[in-house]
């Protein structure tokens, strides 16, 4: 009835057919329901404070990368201006387009692709299935092989580099993609500990009877790994996707070990940045009349030029994260 | 009965033997060679690798003669027992608010993946260069001064070096935030629905529903902070043994034999966060 008709604060107040106290009574039931929220609502103090959590983390985060983003938009006097901070004195792309050349971009991005997608996509596949393998089945010495895989991971990985060295220049992987192919196929992969755990959690959750189920249906083990596993882990896949995506594209380290050392051709964006002030002085020589020194915004453009691709690829995937719901039908677990 | 469980060690074994043979071959053998290096004086000469038996010498040395090992293993274990639990509710904490419906949903996921980007590249030294990794508006000198005013001194120490740390906290975070997400994704809100028909509140929910499902990702979370800590490259341990190993008097297999025990103790932490989940666990009345 009047509550019905109350639809706003106003016309609670100027509904006469109530008495003052009655009038009192409704608004704070109101501001309560706005406050605090109701049933699935939320009120608008929980939702302050998590816009606010969320805002000021997210700036914090984000400010580096603004920093950056707007350095690199900078020309020399801009940044050479003390006034200037945030918003340059005018469009200025010529950072990017030195950044471009000097990062000799088509190469680098050809070499950073290769090396972060082959090897991404079968430390996924090979990480799923070890992962699938710990979680379905028992078997003997599970345990130590469990054990050791973590034991792996927490080694430092800097005192295992030389006689890993040694041995990939035996085996002759050096100085080629094998280098990063041939050990994630074998489940070696950058970090692939941390997938495979992430993989054996996701399909531990996955009830055992749907396993039976197919099982009896005449499933075997392939089968019920794509049909059934596979399905009911996709945001397991996705982060992993990601993860090893983000690692192998930055990493330098490796990549300089197994490609630099020896002769190839292969070069990726994060190696071209790490030589990017001499190979900017070998492109532009400094003259002592000419402007060409290298200043921050060029190397801060190349910088965003190294991030921009991971972020789009990001961008992408992370809407797949929400459409993997699942439901799977089985009661009285 | 029998003929089962020997189909199923067949079945376990085939899945898992890619990352058998990978073991063997491309991590125990080159553990093995760090091993036995680390018993060794090792030199690496023009003429190839020089070896001189010492036996366990080298352990000792580590303990014994190393200035600086035992000093930065305890300000490392210190600061890791405060680190590990803060980033990870931290970013279960945010894997939530994430996971509701909020708008530009899109946009604030893209900017909390920022932290796996940036901290795991190059780009992160360059941001330290610059100082862009602290907040500019917050002046800490401030904040102690008004802290100090207030409490005494030990705790006001206490939370200004957490609250120094926030922002190196914040940025080992984002991998953790993505993998909370992504099991938050896999609740059946159905779960939830049943319970709030039965009605329960979203407090219940979070400790009976949200938790219990998550628990094991916790655990994963945990190991997963505690090893990239131990072996990021701002850790001082790994320049310690980093410099070691190109050290004229002490070379690589002093440097081995450090990095051998710090393995031992990074080891023995992920033993005490497993046993702490395990012991929870148990008291757990399904």
């Amino acid at each position: 009835m009047a509550v019905k008709n109350a639809n706003n604060f106003v016309g609670v107040l100027r509904n006469n057919s109530l008495t003052a106290s009655q009038k009192f009574r409704l608004i704070k039931v109101k501001m309560n329901r706005f406050l605090l929220g109701f049933n699935d609502r939320k009120g608008f103090l929980l939702k302050l404070v998590i816009y606010t959590l969320l805002l000021s983390i997210g700036f914090v985060y984000l400010y580096p990368v603004l920093f950056m983003f707007i350095t690199s938009m900078k020309s020399l006097n801009d940044l050479l201006d003390q006034a200037i901070n945030w918003i340059p004195s005018s469009l200025y792309l010529d950072n990017y387009s030195q950044a471009y050349s000097v990062l000799n971009i088509r190469a680098a991005l050809t070499g950073s692709f290769m090396i972060a997608f082959a090897p991404t996509v079968l430390q996924v596949v090979v990480s799923s299935l070890v992962g699938y393998g710990f979680s379905r089945f028992e078997f003997p010495l599970k345990k130590l092989w469990f054990g050791l895989m973590i034991f792996s991971f927490i080694i430092p990985p800097q005192i295992l580099m030389m006689p890993t060295y040694r041995l990939f220049s035996e085996l002759g992987l050096t100085g080629s993609l094998n280098a990063f192919t041939f050990p994630a196929l074998l489940g070696q992969g950058l970090n692939s500990t941390i997938f495979i755990l992430i993989f054996y959690q996701f399909f531990r959750q996955t009830p055992k009877s749907l396993y039976e189920a197919a099982e009896v249906d005449g499933a075997n083990q392939l089968v019920s790994f794509f049909r059934i596993a596979v399905p009911m882990a996709v945001p397991a896949f996705i982060v992993s996707f990601l993860f090893s995506f983000v690692w192998y594209w930055n990493e330098t380290y490796l990549t300089t070990l197994y490609l630099t050392s020896s002769s190839t051709d292969i070069t990726t964006v994060l190696i071209q940045l790490q030589q990017f002030e001499s190979n900017y002085e070998q492109m532009y020589p400094v003259t002592d009349a000419s402007p060409n020194r290298i200043n921050e915004g060029i190397k801060m453009a190349g910088t965003v030029i190294s991030i921009l691709p991971l972020l789009i690829v990001y961008f992408f995937l992370q809407r797949y994260f929400v459409e993997s719901v699942d439901s799977t039908g089985i009661t009285g677990e | 009965m029998k003929f089962k469980v020997k189909r199923e060690t067949i079945y376990g074994y085939t899945f898992i033997l890619p990352w058998i043979i990978g073991f063997l071959l491309l991590v125990l053998w080159p553990m093995i060679q760090s091993f036995y290096f680390s018993l060794n004086d090792m030199r690496i000469t023009p003429h190839g690798l020089r070896f001189v038996y010492v036996g366990f010498n080298n352990y000792l040395n580590v303990w014994l003669q190393d200035m600086f090992f035992i000093e930065e293993l305890v300000r490392f274990a210190l600061d890791t027992l405060l680190r590990v639990p803060v980033i990870v509710v931290f970013a279960l904490i945010i894997a939530m608010l994430l996971n509701q419906e909020v708008k530009f949903k899109g946009a604030f996921r893209t900017v909390f993946f920022l932290p796996v980007i940036v901290a795991s590249g190059p780009v992160i030294d360059q941001l330290l260069e610059q100082g862009a990794t602290s907040i500019p508006m917050v002046n800490q000198d401030v904040i102690v001064g008004i802290l100090t005013s207030i409490f005494p001194m030990w705790i006001a120490t206490t939370i200004s070096d957490l609250f120094s740390q926030i922002i190196t906290i914040l940025w080992y975070s984002g991998v953790q935030i993505l993998i909370f997400l992504a099991v938050l994704q896999k609740i059946n809100p159905s779960l939830y629905e049943a319970a709030k028909i039965d009605g329960g509140s979203n407090w219940e929910c979070f400790w009976k529903i949200t938790l219990p499902t998550i628990k094991p990702i916790i655990l994963i979370n945990m190991v997963y902070t505690l090893v990239a800590l131990a072996n990021s490259g701002q850790n001082p341990i790994i320049n310690l043994i980093y410099v070691n190993m190109f050290n004229a008097t002490r070379g690589y297999g002093f440097a081995s034999a450090m990095a051998w025990m710090y393995s031992v103790i990074i080891g023995l932490m992920l033993l005490v966060i497993f046993l702490a989940f395990r012991e929870k666990k148990s008291k757990r009345a399904f």
